[in-house]
């Protein structure tokens, strides 16, 4: 079964058209929903958890609809906004608690799993401080415990990493990495920036002006693409040609010689051509294609990068 | 089973579980978010600062009641009677309800918490009806702990032995009948009025002028108009609205005269909670979420 179906979802506000004829299924995974600010991802969201209702087409979220069973599907889906939503004056663990029994968990439950759910994001010492008093990376962290207390078995996220630090944005895509595979929950994760979500993700759904750009597994997307990077301290142009030569499509980049990787025999091609020229061999090695780079061999979509 | 090499114990990282329990259903969510709003109106659950100021409010009412068992056990002769302690506390359940309603509300509108719960099976509207439940409950609890302090006394004074009790207590019902429709009518204004305004402070500030700026209108009205309007203006204000229902239900002969427009008074103020609730409700179905 489908973890989420659209099918021509078309959503229309008096000027500006969010979504237009958006036709996707995604299987369960980490999914990665990217597109430019005002891409119309945020809409999405909020039509697949029922908040807001589409003008056309439909949705299905874990074989449900969301517009005539919204009840059972928020019971089951757990979001994560994009904006800061937490009191600051409340303790971390009685905040998280609320929203376990605003699920439906009995009050005992409740508690344990708020106590499970902040252990896991890496709250355990901290969770009975006010969240006033947090960083922007601990709030993230209690806005995801509270997407996971109630233990979904579908998780939206909505920018998790934003405002985040190198380090926190490590940290956070290691917890959702974490969350699809060890925790099997399946996870969207809204971004802006591919090159991030692409890192964690197995199905990416690109999407822009409301279109769908494209959508497919990364694995898929990534598939013998890869290419072989190689350095020389000199004779760059030389070992450029002898390549040439022998049928490789090389292509230079800065100090780099870019060579596709056909078959492990291009190994053995290039390093003999590099010790008949004799050059000073500095980096020999498999870089994988980004997925950033295939959507710059199609239409570009605006900001992402 | 584990060894005791370590005194200080480990932590065992037991991973994730999957929750197997109940999951229950709107009723159950509603019934909780209104206990944990009723709770936090009194600041139970929330910082101590939280605290001060409703248990300031609620140890003056009870300070209202102590000297009215007092004076009644010396004098004899009631002090504040069932049906007149409400009014002694309007002004008090007014600046309760100025703080407290935006404590319920506003602080939810102003840290955009709102779509958490919208994003769970919770309904918009048994949202606003939690919270309009929770905050005229919480000024219910504020005049009923003194009304009941006041009857403990009376039924001590009193000198008719059982029937007298029985009288006390009938007495009491009617008090409490009428903090009710305090705290119902004057609820729904503030819960109204709080739910428009994201700012604590713009919200508490609101709720006290909708009650101040009417009293004025209604006095202004009252002088200038012949008897009729002496008799219509005090519906204005919620304050005297009360009173004249008072005088119309209860039939207390010095209570605020109201001449025939009794069943009026009682009219306004059905149709005054109606509006409140209604234009609530309306205004969560199009809050953002």
């Amino acid at each position: 079964m489908a973890l989420i179906e659209i099918s021509a979802l078309t959503k229309r506000y008096p000027r500006v058209t969010a979504l237009d004829a958006l036709t996707v299924d995604v299987e369960p995974g980490i999914i990665g929903l990217v597109g430019a600010n005002g891409a119309g991802k945020s809409t999405l969201i909020k039509i697949l958890l029922g908040l807001i209702g589409p003008t056309s087409g439909g949705v299905r979220v874990l074989g449900l609809d969301p517009a005539r069973e919204g009840d059972a599907v928020r019971g089951r889906v757990g979001y994560m906004p994009e904006h800061d939503c937490l009191p600051p004056d409340l303790v971390a663990a009685e905040f998280v608690t609320h929203m376990a029994r605003m699920s439906g968990l009995p009050a005992t439950a409740a508690r344990e799993r708020a106590s499970e759910a902040l252990r896991h994001v890496g709250l355990y010492e901290e969770r009975y401080r006010q969240v006033g008093g947090y960083s922007t990376g601990m709030k993230q962290r209690v806005k995801l415990a509270q997407a996971l207390v109630h233990d979904p078995d579908l998780l939206l996220l909505d920018e998790p990493t934003n405002g985040l630090d190198p380090a926190g944005r490590d940290a956070m895509l290691a917890l959702i990495h974490r969350i699809g595979n060890e925790f099997n929950i399946s996870v969207v994760v809204c971004s802006h920036l591919l090159g991030e979500v692409e890192r964690i993700c197995d199905t990416l759904v690109a999407i822009d002006a409301g279109r769908l750009l494209r959508a497919d597994k990364v694995s898929a997307m990534t598939h013998q693409r890869d290419v072989l990077a190689i350095e020389v301290d000199e004779g760059t142009d030389e070992l450029a040609a002898g390549l040439g030569e022998l049928g490789l499509a090389v292509r230079r980049d800065g100090r780099l010689l870019l060579v596709p990787l056909e078959s492990d025999e291009t190994y053995d091609v290039i390093l003999s051509v590099v010790a008949r020229l004799d050059l000073p061999l500095h980096r020999l090695d498999q870089r994988r294609h980004r997925v950033a780079e295939l959507f710059t061999d199609q239409e570009v979509p605006s900001g992402v990068r | 089973m584990a060894s005791v090499d370590n005194p200080a114990g480990v932590i065992h990282d037991i991973g994730y579980q999957r929750y197997t329990g109940a999951r229950l259903g709107r009723g159950y969510i509603t019934r909780s978010l209104y206990v944990h709003s009723l709770r936090s109106a009194f600041g139970l659950g929330r910082s101590g600062k939280a605290k001060v100021f409703p248990f300031i409010v609620v140890g003056l009412a009870f300070a209202v009641a102590v000297v009215a068992v007092v004076v009644r056990s010396q004098t004899g002769s009631p002090f504040v009677t069932y049906l007149g302690y409400p009014d002694t506390q309007a002004v008090q359940v007014m600046l309760f309800l100025a703080i407290v309603a935006p404590e319920l509300v506003s602080r939810d509108l102003r840290s955009k918490v709102l779509p958490l719960y919208f994003s769970r099976p919770l309904g918009r509207g048994d949202y606003a009806l939690a919270k309009f439940a929770a905050l005229v409950s919480a000024a219910l609890l504020l005049m009923a702990g003194p009304l009941l302090l006041i009857l403990l006394g009376g039924v001590f004074s009193q000198k008719k032995g059982w029937s007298g009790a029985g009288h006390e207590f009938t007495d009491f019902l009617g008090g409490l009948a009428y903090a009710g429709v305090y705290a119902l009518v004057f609820g729904g204004i503030a819960i109204l009025v709080a739910s428009l305004a994201s700012r604590r402070a713009v919200a508490a500030a609101a709720i006290v002028g909708s009650f101040l700026v009417t009293a004025p209108v209604a006095g202004v009205l009252g002088a200038i108009g012949g008897p009729t309007m002496q008799d219509l203006a005090p519906v204005i204000n919620p304050v005297t609205l009360m009173q004249g229902i008072k005088t119309y239900v209860f039939r207390v002969h010095e209570g605020l005269p109201v001449g025939d427009f009794g069943p009026m008074y009682v009219a306004v103020a059905i149709a005054l909670v109606i509006l409140c609730v209604t234009l609530l409700l309306a205004r969560y179905r199009k809050v953002d979420a």
